[in-house]
């Protein structure tokens, strides 16, 4: 009977893979238009699109901190990206655990 | 499958922002209400792992790329409840952070690879499992046929939305053969990527894969027993 892998290792291992992916596989991914891309531009209403409100931001396209293309700045918003999904995915959870424990408090208390 | 600004207009984002506000916070509560300490590192580990894998697009044809959408990964990981608060999280971060993803067209985004792919990808992948004889070769199969099937849906209900509340006139069965049509190739690859990520953490957690959890939790015996 083989050892079970601790959910620690396995959240950190998770995540490795995850920045693996982010920065040294994302910065050679098919820059082709994607399914919906496609279809818009063969039904006739891709130009339908209008700029998106960040378009100029610090992150904007997946680029952080080189122009538009690089591998660098694809790498670093991917490792960006992960680590504010974790944190924000985390966080949400936890909140709404917390409110919800602090919310039954009281109901538990009356069980003996 | 991200919905830019301008495809759809402004009642229609309006609602599906509605829906996707209503279905969040109740599947907050309910992640909330979970007594498993497990769902705080789970939530953050698959929210970043679906960021991550949606950055790979890789080809279809004909000068056409897909990309995972991770609904149907993310709830046969953590379950429905859980999976609809990682989508968010994902496609949130994707348009205030990348801007991937409009705006005006986070709510439509959210019920389109939020809850759509995520209600089919939990739906097959259940049904499978309760099918199928208990099995870690079942499990991988149940969760490639899900996640092909969720894309697929999630593209038919794109062009629903659009034939309702796109800012052009396409008639819909036209609109709905072209996204299928692209998307059944899209959904191998979301196959492919699913049942590889589910194999991998079959092998050494078979009790972190959630759903139909009393089903999957028949393999783990089987599995630490070899």
């Amino acid at each position: 009977m083989k050892r079970q892998t601790s959910l620690r290792a396995f959240v950190i291992a998770g995540l490795l893979v995850a920045v693996a992916l982010a920065t040294l596989v994302s910065p050679w991914a098919n820059s082709n238009p994607d399914g919906l891309e496609r279809v818009a531009m063969d039904e006739g209403f891709a130009g339908q699109a209008t700029d998106h409100a960040l378009a100029s931001g610090p992150a904007a396209d997946y680029q952080i901190g080189v122009s538009s293309g690089e591998a660098w700045g694809t790498a670093a918003a991917g490792l960006v990206g992960v680590a504010v999904t974790f944190c924000v995915g985390a966080g949400l959870v936890a909140m709404a655990r917390r409110r919800r424990s602090s919310h039954t408090r009281r109901s538990d208390a009356m069980v003996p | 499958m991200h919905v830019p600004d301008g495809f759809i207009d402004g009642p229609t984002s309006l609602a599906a922002a509605a829906v996707a506000a209503g279905a969040v916070t109740v599947a907050l509560r309910r992640a909330g209400s979970t007594l498993d300490d497990r769902v705080v590192p789970l939530a953050g580990l698959v929210s970043a792992f679906v960021f991550a894998l949606q950055m790979l697009n890789f080809p279809v044809a004909g000068g056409t790329s897909g990309h995972l959408l991770g609904g149907a990964l993310a709830a046969i990981l953590v379950g429905p409840a859980l999976a609809i608060v990682v989508m968010t999280v994902v496609l949130g971060v994707q348009a205030l952070v990348f801007a991937d993803g409009g705006l005006s067209a986070l709510g439509v985004n959210i019920v389109l690879m939020g809850l759509v792919a995520v209600a089919v990808g939990h739906g097959v992948f259940t049904i499978l499992v309760r099918v199928l004889p208990v099995g870690q070769r079942q499990i991988v199969a149940a969760s490639a046929i899900a996640a092909w099937t969720s894309v697929v849906v999630a593209s038919i209900a794109f062009s629903v939305i659009f034939s309702f509340g796109g800012t052009v006139e396409i008639p819909m069965a036209t609109l709905t053969g072209a996204m299928v049509g692209v998307h059944v190739l899209v959904g191998v690859g979301e196959a492919i990527i699913t049942a590889m990520t589910v194999a991998a953490i079959v092998a050494v957690r078979p009790d972190l894969i959630h759903a139909g959890s009393t089903r999957t939790a028949q393999v783990s015996p089987a599995v630490s027993s070899r």
